[in-house]
């Protein structure tokens, strides 16, 4: 099997300061990986360079795209990396208003992203945008709203819809459930379990939360100050680390 | 079907000042299909740790665990992945689930994750419910609400619904009344039936000595004196 996504050393610097460095992984069709660690770890540079928006200093991400197979996105041009933004993978921002279009309805912010990949036909559009509002349980009465008048939790699903009508193969996501209360995490954590059983999707999942990793990655790394001190089988990691920085972060969670 | 070889276990933890503690070392037996061993030894002597160790969740240093054609120790994640979904299923003390999700769902998971259809995962799961006795109305609710009994009995429906040939029980029949403990040792029965390898842990002598064939004392496993 071809690895969805296969990256070697990458590594991206801020001047003297190391951003993240020397990372390597597969990831594999289906597959859901966590990326933990504190903040200033360098997940969110790594989640950043792996979905194109920052470019790494050095590395490869070798991507197996769906028209053209593996390709790596570092040397890709820019029109082409869009595509390939829209289409074979998505980006679920922290904060919902980053991947929204507050001022477009709801319908609009679902329907723009078809219409960015060549869908052209209103109604098909329309009925696409509906059924996916209805898939992430937002009342499809709201259609026409904008997210402006939606609750955060509600944004955060509707930008979860507005980045899987395309079918997307991949989906990055940093911190999806921060920021939102504990039922509505759950909510979202059931949502993407079935997103991720049902179209077989693959997902990078940055995250603070080991309980939210434990529940929806098969698998694991762990980031000290830009580097992955651990990676593996999410509950090997928790349940028996290895490195000192992996055993302080999983003894230091609070039981509830 | 389950077969371990030289394998040995140790902790280091880093945070207290680097204390090495040895649990068990040089470990070789195996079990065939249809076979229950059961693991004993007083409580610390490592049985649960073995046990991890042959799901995957424990790393283990040296040796090799081989389940079927895959060798644990040495096996990617994803490979891990793979075994789990098809190959070895564990039934642990507690349910770990998506808050939400109702119970229905929960036990028929592991079906729908090796390709069954919906109905049919669903069908199976209906079956295990009625027979473990959780109450029909329970089902299209979460089992995060659910008693200690409750939760333990859909835990085990749950590591039942699909039929995989190697099987970790730990305390499958603690917190469980008479009527349900007969069900859960019925359900063993039927998995050794149908070529199980199955590796236990059981508290309740009567129980063990039921369905198991053989006894592995883990105490003899212990690696001497801890550094």
């Amino acid at each position: 099997m071809t690895a969805l996504l296969s990256v070697k050393d990458l590594s991206k610097r801020y001047g003297a300061h190391i951003g993240c460095a020397d990372v390597s992984f597969d990831l594999y069709p289906g597959e859901v990986m966590g990326i933990v660690g504190e903040s200033g770890s360098g997940k969110s540079t790594l989640l950043n360079c792996l979905a194109g928006h920052l470019a790494p200093d050095a590395g490869q991400v070798v991507f197996d795209t769906r028209t053209d197979g593996p390709k790596d996105t570092v040397t890709m041009s820019e029109p082409e990396r869009r595509m390939l933004g829209r289409t074979d993978s998505a980006f679920v921002h922290q904060h919902a208003r980053d991947g929204l279009r507050m001022g477009i309805s709801a319908g609009g912010n679902v329907g723009e992203r078809l219409m960015a990949v060549g869908e052209r036909h209103y109604g098909d559009i329309r009925g696409k945008a509906t059924d996916w509002l209805e898939r992430v349980e937002i009342d499809s009465a709201r259609v026409d709203d904008r997210p402006t008048t939606f609750s955060g939790g509600m944004q955060q699903r509707l930008q979860i819809a507005r980045n899987l009508v395309t079918g997307p193969r991949l989906v990055f996501m940093d911190e999806p459930t921060g920021g939102l209360d504990v039922s509505v995490q759950a909510r979202l954590l059931d949502l993407l379990r079935g997103l991720v059983r049902d179209m077989g999707l693959s997902a990078i999942i940055v995250t603070h939360d080991l309980a939210v990793v434990r529940l929806l990655a098969d698998r694991l790394m762990v980031m000290k100050s830009g580097r992955v001190v651990e990676a593996g089988l999410t509950d090997q990691v928790l349940d028996d680390p290895q490195h000192a920085y992996s055993q302080l972060l999983v003894s230091s969670v609070l039981q509830v | 079907m389950i077969c371990l070889e030289n394998v040995s276990k140790t902790f280091t933890l880093h945070n207290q000042g680097s204390a090495i503690i040895d649990v068990i070392s040089d470990v070789s037996f195996s079990v065939s299909g249809g076979e229950c061993v059961a693991l004993t030894g007083a409580s610390g002597a490592g049985k649960s740790t073995l046990m991890r160790m042959i799901y995957g969740n424990y790393l283990t240093q040296s040796g090799a665990i081989r389940i079927g054609d895959v060798d644990l120790v040495q096996a990617e994640p994803r490979d891990v992945i793979a075994l789990r979904r098809e190959v070895l299923g564990y039934v642990s003390q507690f349910l770990r689930v998506v808050p939400r999700v109702p119970t229905l769902e929960v036990v028929a998971d592991p079906l729908r994750a090796v390709g069954v259809s919906a109905e049919d995962a669903s069908d199976r799961a209906q079956v295990l419910l009625r027979q473990l006795n959780i109450p029909e109305r329970l089902w299209s609710l979460s089992p995060t609400t659910f008693s200690g009994g409750e939760q333990q009995r859909v835990n085990i429906a749950r590591g039942f619904a699909h039929a995989y040939p190697a099987m970790l029980l730990d305390e499958p029949t603690a917190s469980l009344d008479a009527v349900n403990r007969e069900i859960v040792l019925s359900l063993i029965e039927e998995a050794k039936a149908r070529g199980a390898a199955i590796i236990g842990i059981f508290h309740d002598e009567a129980a063990r000595a039921r369905v198991c064939d053989r006894e592995i004392d883990v105490s003899r496993f212990a690696s001497g004196v801890a550094a």
